[in-house]
């Protein structure tokens, strides 16, 4: 698994996907955060990260299915995929080196916005004046969200051999797994609370306020290991 | 150390693409593996590679069962896919340690210099592979194959697109590295078995035609004698008709038969028809391209 998570990591820098992906998630939430008046919070007044939080999934919605699209997709194309299922590595330890890797992306790419945090602490007034509880709880759903988004896009990726399609499926079903099923909550009825449980959204916001629940972790994990396994299915019939 | 296919079959739907074949393939040899295309040659090399699963029947590379065990069965066998992929954004050296390191080699710096040099990739080394020829390809394709010293190498048309000297270097190379493995080779180039190969296996439609040493199956049914004729002109082939002929072209033809005195039958018959005969000769053996074609043919029938 190693060696896959190796091979793949060194793809991302060889072919600047890593820097394209990680400088267009920073500038995209510097200028969110910052510059643009509607979203910043220097004209905005309060000190809290809403922006990042509230913006960040829908910028990794697109940013992680074009990490993931040419996983399994260009290697069906280009035959390498034979190569790969030939050499002695088990199935798992293929998806989960090309997940984790993706997966090791994203964190990277989230993690330098924690500057912002000591920024916004230092802004506060008193100084320190944050919901710092908040912020833990929204980084790690914000991270576990990046988890899912990433066993999406590989799920979609294995199901063709077309990085487009690839791209734009794994796409949509983020969208959809984020806030498709709050929004079909909407037309209310007597399973509405239940139909938006299933979705990203509400545990992300659970725990963006600042408590880590069990349940919530569980539906995370549970989910990305659906979606693995899933993968994993998908490409043991190829 | 050898490969035994074991009463294997694969469908695809409803279609046979493999039906039910088994042949065995010993160590020391090189064994060709010959079919038209879309005959199952390839498919039969996936499942050996534990690439595909097959319907029914398995395959063993050294006693181990392929279905059961894959990752050692993987461990075993060296493969070189049909139109050879390869990661070209990789540098040749990163490739060869990326496939190095999935089989756990140890020393795999070594290894991988031990088999640039081997396999004539010295001057190629530091190129990416996406830049290489279509020769060097090959030969990053055949190190892949090769780095964990294999006991058994599946080569699927090793020599495809290539140019007559690289195609000479491939076949000297898959000829050292055969002397201690089983080799498997598929390809449409009759030449090529003739110059490499120990052992046919011809395979139709799924079904297995052939499986004889090279010699064997070109020597044919040596109770039939074969005349050569070649005509001045075009003749009217209804005369000989009588005996059982081949038409070659219009001016040329092989008459084959059982009967000692086939040379005198004919000769009369040419005779009695003024027929403009240029020149008649024994054909001893058969070109492995008639028996391919005559084997592959029939059964279209």
């Amino acid at each position: 698994m190693l060696t896959i998570l190796r091979k793949e990591i060194n793809e991302f820098l060889d072919s600047l996907i890593a820097y394209v992906v990680m400088g267009v998630f920073l500038v995209g939430i510097g200028l969110l955060i910052w510059i643009f008046p509607s979203t910043s919070v220097l004209e905005y007044g309060y000190a809290s990260l809403d922006t990042l939080f509230g913006l960040g999934p829908y910028v990794l919605m697109f940013l992680i299915p074009a990490v993931t699209m040419k996983s399994f997709a260009e290697e069906k194309k280009a035959g390498t995929l034979e190569l790969l299922y030939t050499l002695p590595f088990r199935h798992y330890e293929i998806i989960l080196g090309k997940f984790l890797a993706g997966f090791l992306l994203v964190i990277v790419s989230i993690l330098p916005t924690l500057i912002y945090y000591f920024t916004l602490s230092a802004l506060g007034n008193p100084t320190g004046n944050l919901d710092t509880p908040g912020i833990i709880g929204s980084y790690v759903g914000l991270i576990l969200l990046g988890g899912v988004f990433t066993a999406v896009g590989i799920l979609a990726s294995a199901l063709t051999q077309n990085q487009i399609v690839s791209f734009i499926t794994s796409a949509f079903l983020c969208y959809f797994l984020y806030s498709g099923f709050s929004s079909i909550a909407e037309f209310g009825g007597a399973q509405a609370d239940a139909i938006d449980q299933w979705g990203i959204l509400f545990h992300y916001s659970s725990m963006s306020r600042g408590v880590i629940d069990g349940t919530d972790l569980a539906y995370f994990f549970g989910l990305g290991f659906f979606l693995i396994l899933l993968t994993n299915l998908i490409m043991k019939r190829r | 150390m050898s490969l035994e296919v074991v009463g294997l079959t694969k469908m695809f739907g409803a279609q046979r693409a493999v039906d039910n074949i088994s042949f065995t393939a010993s160590t020391g040899q090189i064994t060709g593996f010959l079919g038209p295309n879309g005959a199952g040659k390839s498919t039969t090399m996936k499942i050996a590679t534990g690439y595909t699963m097959p319907t029914s029947g398995t395959v063993r590379v050294d006693g181990v069962d392929v279905v059961q065990e894959p990752l050692k069965v993987k461990r075993l066998t060296g493969y070189l896919p049909e139109h050879n992929p390869l990661y070209l954004d990789m540098y040749v050296r990163e490739f060869l340690q990326f496939i190095g390191r999935a089989y756990g080699i140890e020393q795999l710096k070594n290894r991988v210099e031990e088999m640039i040099e081997l396999i004539g990739l010295t001057r190629e080394h530091n190129k990416k592979i996406g830049a290489l020829s279509k020769g060097y390809r090959q030969r990053v394709g055949l190190a892949q194959a090769m780095i964990h010293d294999p006991k058994v190498l599946i080569l699927d048309e090793p020599t495809t697109g290539l140019d007559p000297n690289q195609i000479i270097e491939i076949r000297n190379i898959i000829k050292e590295v055969a002397k201690a493995k089983t080799v498997i080779l598929s390809t449409h180039i009759m030449q090529e078995v003739e110059a490499i190969c120990d052992k046919v296996v011809i395979i139709d439609k799924g079904v297995i035609v052939a499986d004889a040493d090279v010699k064997t199956l070109k020597l044919g049914d040596t109770q039939v004698e074969a005349y050569r004729m070649v005509f001045e002109s075009a003749i009217d082939a209804t005369v000989i008709a009588g005996f059982e002929v081949e038409r070659i072209s219009d001016k040329e033809f092989v008459a084959r038969s059982a009967s000692k005195n086939l040379r005198q039958e004919l000769l009369k018959v040419i005779s009695d028809n003024e027929l403009p005969l240029s020149g008649i000769t024994k054909s001893e053996e058969q070109s492995l391209e008639d028996v391919f074609r005559k084997l592959t043919q029939s059964k279209k029938d």
